[in-house]
Order: structure tokens, then sequence, then C-alpha cells
């Protein structure tokens, strides 16, 4: 099945790319996206970032099993205001 | 009114739409670009958002307010993109038929925004630029 992942700040440009298609397997949860990720765009292993995740625009913990076509976004520490 | 826009935010019209018969109160919060941050000097403020996210999560904490707090209305308006020194970045206007609430749910509002809200604020300053929050202190190399 299949994800789309989207990337904000930090991570866009880390990765070079605002948007990810990615193949995942059956019952991989967020945090083995993540996982598979970095492999792809090792430059998105920042040093010491504490993410957040979402799926589909809530906010979930990396256990989260994903869906087919899921949209999954790595929240780096927001700063708005 | 809840969401991001990447044109000029105008407070009039913040101020507008929070009107009501029913309040005594309306305040107001304007975030602006300040010229400088731990001792750089700031050129522009550069914020990104996850839009469809931002605005849900604009109206949860609105929501949230109108639960702890008897106010009429409240509406956020966030700038994305490049924002020139002094300009507002956001501004957040609350009416409620008494102060007291009007001043809490603005207050409110802003500290969830800087918490939960997923807009990024990349500063750019002279001699390089890092996006806020993430937190090495170490200037970002664009390549």
């Amino acid at each position: 099945m299949k994800v789309k992942v989207k990337l904000f700040a930090i991570l866009r440009e880390r990765a070079g790319t605002a948007e990810i298609t990615k193949e995942i397997q059956e019952g991989s949860t967020v945090a083995d996206l993540w996982a598979a990720l970095q492999q792809d765009y090792p430059k998105l292993a920042v040093p010491g970032i504490r993410l957040l995740y979402a799926v589909n625009q809530d906010y979930v913990s990396p256990d989260r099993v994903l869906r087919n076509s899921d949209e999954v976004v790595f929240v780096p520490p927001v700063s708005g205001g | 009114m809840l969401r991001v826009t990447d044109k000029p935010i105008d407070l009039q019209e913040l101020v507008d739409w929070v009107t009501d018969p029913e309040a005594g109160a309306i305040t107001t919060f304007i975030g602006t670009t300040r010229n400088n941050n731990q001792g750089r000097k700031v050129i522009a403020l550069d914020y990104e958002a996850y839009p469809e996210m931002a605005e849900k999560e604009l109206a949860r904490l609105s929501d949230e307010a109108k639960k702890k707090w008897q106010i009429c209305r409240m509406a956020i308006v966030h700038r994305i993109g490049p924002v020139q020194i002094t300009e507002p970045s956001v501004i957040i206007a609350v009416s409620a038929a008494h102060r007291e609430a009007a001043f809490a749910a603005c207050r409110f509002a802003i500290e969830e925004i800087k918490k939960t809200v997923p807009i990024w604020k990349k500063e750019v300053y002279e001699g390089g630029e890092i996006w806020i929050g993430t937190q090495s202190g170490q200037p970002l190399n664009r390549s």
C-alpha cells in the first residue's frame, strides 16, 4: 500500500522535496515509516530534533498503524506566532 | 475567521468580525516581526504552514477557549511567506461580555498557537538563516 508524506520547514529543505509517495507494508506504523524515510533521505535525520506526528491532519502517536493513502506529516517543532 | 494567509493581515477586518451586540469588550493581540533575536540582527521572517492542519488546529483551540471562558467570538489570522520587520505575523481578536474572559482567551490563543499549530518560522538574519524551534542554535547551510 501507499502513503503520502508531506514535508515542511527544515525537513522539506533537508529532503529537497515537499512530498513523497512511499510504498509500505501492511501493518507499518508511523515510526516504521520514519525509519524507512531516513534510509531513503539520510539528511532527514536532524540531530536532537523532537518531532510530532500527524496522520490526516490529526496528531497521532508514533505507534499509529498506517492505512492505504494516509497523509502523513512529521512535524518539526512548531514556531508560529 | 480562523485561517492562514499569504496576504498582509487587516486588524480592522478581525475586529469587525468579532463585533457582537452582546460583547462589552474586544481584545486583540498582534504579533509583529522584531529586528533582533538573541543578539542576531533580523532582516525578515519567513513563515511556512501545513495549511489544512493549521486551520483545523486553530478551530480546535478556538473551541477549547469557548469551553473555558464565556466569549462571544474569536478570530485568528496567521500570515505565511515573508514578513518584513514591524509587520504583523499573527492577529487575534476576541469579543466577550466582560474583559476578563476576552483578555484570558486572547492570551490562551497565542500560547496555544506557539505549542500546537503547525506553522514554522524561519529567521533570516545578517549572515544566515535558521528555523526557529529546531534549535541546535547553529546557522543552517542552504546547500
